[in-house]
């Protein structure tokens, strides 16, 4: 009997020893979406300004465009790929600095939570938010405003989504710096700022100075915009449509990891 | 999982298990400051153990390398016989900071609800529902169950953060001043629910205070005083060893104490 006991305990803890760290749960990992978007219907005007905002500024850019409908396509398309990015990225890196704050993160890493479920799950909450902000925007893009797109609608979403995973991730990472939400807020215009220059929203990025055209060869939003276009200009998906989406998604992945890293269970 | 057969609140001779909590030659340092300087000491199980001295002793700082959040801790620290920190330990402790670690944005009910799923997410949804009544009625929150955390006074918000940690009867309770700011009623009311705690599940229980008066609650006290151990005894040794009607006074007697042994140190090189 006590050898069972014994026995029993054992293979337990080998059990709960060898679980990787960088595994996932399923079911944590849902939780902690369920509970992030629990929370943000507890605040209907974020949700609100989250998709409303995006649409908002389509049909101003259509009119400020009003003369030149070919511009409104360029320009309308790129945006549809970088809204989600920007609005992604400030929800995020805000969420999670509270979450450090607030102490709710050390109380989580105190419990058997992975890491990886906690991030996988704030991209989860946030990658459903950002579906239905772009399937919005495009929506209205493409239906009322008459944006004209030669490829199909629904990769113009896809690509969307990605720029939204591609947010969540980059929030997350800097998130580890901030240590207040005034410092957040400024690590827009640091991170996202350079990449909206260069990524050829404002002139091709072969017109850019060479030097400046190599460093856009690097950022992620680059290729964002970038997949944009191919939609735009083609009916079927080109491989620089594939490369571009491979690239963005590798991006976010990358960054995804580094924010997991970034989450420490021992803090001084 | 979790339910050991209650044993005896006293096993001093069971060598069968390991103590709760035991530190050898602790030290933590923050940044340029060692705040723990080499401690020894021991927690037994099924206990109510106070950890007892001014702000910024280090109480904190103890209790977060026991559950394994304190980064650059030294020397050895064992809890329930693992090293502290291990990830089998993750569902077997509770933990509340000082400051109430709770969604201000969610109700109490789904605070609960989430870090209940984190803790076991196997777990029947109608047993964890028990759970989660049970720890709401234990702290007294039954009626505001779907208020805001956010909505709640700052005592309140500290017992929804205690109910998060009394979820799944952990073995080993860490608690970081849970009765501060609260009023004397509640006080009494959450005092009994650890005894209560203590005596029926046999957890064992670390509970940090820097008011005196609570130290003749607890089974035994460790008493703490700029990042060393002053004195490692129950209430009752305390007083009779230095001849003091109360524990405070005992405390002052002890600071006295090691401030003149040192005084001779210093005087006699």
């Amino acid at each position: 009997m006590t050898t069972r006991t014994a026995t029993a305990t054992a293979a337990a803890t080998t059990a709960a020893d060898t679980v990787p760290v960088g595994a996932l749960n399923l079911s944590r990992t849902t939780a902690t979406a369920a509970r992030v978007l629990r929370q943000l219907r507890h605040d209907p005007r974020t949700i609100a300004l989250l998709i409303l905002i995006p649409c908002l500024m389509l049909v101003l850019l259509r009119y400020v465009f009003d003369g030149s409908p070919h511009t409104f396509d360029n320009i309308g398309a790129s945006l549809l790929g970088i809204f989600p990015l920007i609005t992604m990225f400030l929800v995020t890196s805000i969420a999670t600095l509270r979450e450090r704050t607030s102490g709710t993160l050390e109380r989580l890493l105190a419990m058997p939570l992975g890491k990886a479920d906690l991030i996988a799950g704030y991209a989860l909450a946030f990658g459903i938010l950002a579906i239905i902000q772009s399937a919005l925007a495009t929506g209205l893009a493409v239906w009322l405003l008459g944006l004209d797109v030669t490829g199909s609608p629904w990769l113009l979403l896809l690509v969307a989504l990605l720029d939204a995973l591609l947010g969540t991730a980059l929030g997350l990472f800097v998130s580890a710096f901030a240590a207040s939400e005034f410092q957040a807020v400024q690590f827009m215009p640091a991170v996202i700022f350079p990449q909206l220059l260069l990524c050829g929203l404002f002139t091709p990025r072969s017109d850019m100075h060479p030097a400046l055209e190599a460093v856009s060869d690097v950022l992620p939003m680059s290729y964002a915009v970038d997949a944009m276009n191919e939609v735009l200009h083609h009916t079927d998906m080109t491989s620089t449509f594939v490369r571009d989406v491979l690239i963005v998604a590798g991006c976010a992945l990358l960054v995804l990891v580094l924010g997991a890293a970034t989450l420490r269970r021992r803090t001084a | 999982m979790m339910n050991y057969s209650p044993e005896p609140p006293q096993a001093p001779g069971n060598s069968a298990l390991p103590p709760a909590i035991q530190a050898t030659g602790l030290t933590a340092v923050r940044g340029p400051r060692t705040v723990l300087r080499g401690l020894d000491f021991t927690v037994p199980r099924g206990q109510i153990t106070g950890l007892l001295g001014p702000s910024g002793c280090g109480k904190s700082t103890l209790m977060r390398s026991v559950v394994g959040t304190q980064a650059k801790v030294t020397g050895t620290l064992d809890v329930l016989g693992r090293p502290a920190g291990h990830p089998s330990l993750r569902t077997r402790i509770g933990y509340v900071t000082q400051a109430a670690s709770v969604y201000d944005d969610l109700t109490i009910r789904q605070n609960l609800d989430y870090f209940s799923q984190i803790l076991d997410p196997t777990r029947p949804t109608p047993d964890r529902r028990a759970d989660i009544d049970r720890v709401l009625g234990e702290v007294d929150l039954t009626s505001h169950a779907d208020a805001l955390a956010g909505n709640l006074s700052g005592g309140q918000r500290n017992r929804v953060s205690l109910a998060v940690a009394l979820l799944g009867s952990p073995e080993v309770l860490v608690l970081d001043e849970p009765t501060v700011g609260l009023d004397p009623v509640l006080r009494r009311d959450l005092w009994n629910l650890f005894h209560s705690i203590a005596a029926t599940r046999g957890a064992t229980l670390l509970i940090s205070s820097h008011v005196m008066d609570e130290a003749e609650r607890c089974h035994r006290l460790l008493l703490m005083r700029e990042g060393e151990i002053l004195a490692d005894d129950t209430p009752e040794a305390l007083r009779t060893r230095t001849g003091s009607d109360t524990v405070e006074a005992a405390f002052l007697h002890l600071v006295d104490e090691a401030a003149a042994h040192s005084r001779t140190k210093e005087t006699s090189r």
